[in-house]
């Protein structure tokens, strides 16, 4: 389910047409819930500043004494430094949380490094051109990078099938109703390509500028497409999914006259939110801007590791 | 804004690490949160009020401290404080892309007994 807005619950995610549950994953079982299952069997009690006693008794019926108040609480202005019956050990730990998507993408990292793979997170707002531009990325690349896609939409496997009429393997995930790719979900569509004989995995995210943003999926790059027909504000709009990309792509740039795009208010927009990301501004239909962004990728690849 | 599954994964960081040291309570859980970390803190707190139940941790608190977004300037040599997603040096309004600080999100301490 996604957290920004609570899409999701009810329908199964599928890969490839076949129910999300039944396709397995390279790696074996789930990250693990530690520090479940535990049971209580003591008994104790002590007192706190103000003189609030309170036992406790976590056996079988797992019940509580308190002669404070409910919601007794150790906030910030509480103390720890008077007596206690049993004094509290300060446990130090300074170590990361990250949440369980963020686990399973870390787990793809790993094993897209392995593979010596390239991998690129797509994304952009419905309609960017988003699988335009792949099918023009995969026919330019031809055989310099072997190209392999993952797409994702809420129904139909319509990209998919424009993706593999350029030769290159493509998996469909439906999410149902689900607005983003997880790293689970790529995990499985990823068990269905042959990775050992690609060079550059796509994956095409969900049209959606808002909750894609918050989840990392394993990849190298993160490519925001933002096409001339949506305004020059689009970044000042949308901060997380700019602020975090490593390119932006202007695209659809042969309308930019028609739609009186001002491209140095864009650009300027960009840079203020992105300023770490690299720019290209290109054409799916003229070609025009292609020769440069093929080659970076190319030059990404090569540092990632020659197979 | 996926404090749940942030806070679920803190609370079985805390309480294995506690059931290792031979804790049986667990008092106090200290976070250091970022501004730019994607939680809002009062989410966090809800969603630990939420989740302790029935734990080691029923009856802890979460405190957390909140670490401001500090980028730097490399033209002007200087550290600069922002708010939201402003990155503009106040000296030379250049954007930087350099955050030194404000991605934080750690479980940094807590007590037990």
């Amino acid at each position: 389910m996604c957290d920004e807005c609570g899409c999701g619950l009810p329908l199964e995610v599928s890969i490839n047409g076949t129910p999300g549950s039944q396709v397995p994953s390279p790696f074996t079982g789930a990250a693990s819930g530690a520090g479940q299952g535990h049971t209580h069997d003591h008994a104790h009690a002590h007192e706190h500043e103000g003189g609030a006693v309170h036992s406790h008794s976590h056996e079988d019926g797992h019940t509580h004494e308190e002669s404070s108040e409910q919601g007794h609480s150790h906030n910030s202005i509480h103390s720890h430094n008077e007596p206690h019956e049993h004094p509290h050990a300060v446990l130090t730990l300074n170590q990361p949380v990250l949440d369980q998507n963020d686990r399973l993408a870390e787990r793809n990292r790993g094993y897209f490094k392995a593979k010596k793979l390239l991998v690129i997170n797509v994304l952009s707002s419905p309609g960017a051109g988003k699988t335009t531009l792949l099918q023009k990325t995969i026919a330019h690349l031809g055989k310099r990078l072997r190209t392999g896609v993952i797409v994702g939409d809420l129904e139909t496997d319509n990209d998919a099938k424009r993706l593999r009429a350029t030769g290159a393997p493509a998996i469909q995930i439906t999410t149902g109703t689900v607005c983003h790719l997880d790293a689970e979900m790529v995990s499985k569509a990823m068990s269905q390509l042959d990775l050992d004989h690609l060079d550059l995995l796509v994956i095409e995210n969900v049209g959606n500028l808002v909750c894609p943003a918050s989840y990392d999926l394993g990849e190298d790059l993160r490519i925001v497409l933002h096409s001339v027909t949506e305004g020059e504000d689009k970044p000042l709009k949308y901060p997380p999914i700019f602020s975090n990309a490593h390119v932006v792509i202007l695209s659809k740039m042969d309308l930019a006259a028609a739609t009186e795009f001002r491209r140095d208010e864009a650009l300027a927009n960009i840079r203020r939110l992105a300023p770490q990301a690299r720019i290209f501004e290109l054409s799916s239909k003229t070609g025009s801007g292609m020769d440069e962004w093929c080659d970076f990728l190319i030059q990404k690849h090569q540092d990632v590791g020659n197979k | 804004m996926h404090e749940l599954g942030i806070v679920q994964g803190t609370l079985d960081l805390a309480i294995s690490t506690a059931q290792k040291s031979g804790a049986r309570e667990i008092h106090l859980v200290r976070m250091r949160v970022g501004a730019l970390a994607g939680v809002v803190p009062d989410s966090m707190t809800f969603a630990f009020e939420a989740l302790r139940k029935g734990t080691m941790a029923d009856k802890a608190t979460l405190e957390i401290e909140e670490i401001p977004a500090v980028y730097w300037c490399e033209k002007c040599a200087v550290e600069f404080q922002v708010e939201d997603w402003n990155r503009e040096c106040p000296k030379c309004s250049q954007p930087s892309a350099e955050l030194l600080r404000g991605r934080d999100l750690e479980l940094t301490s807590m007590e037990v007994s």
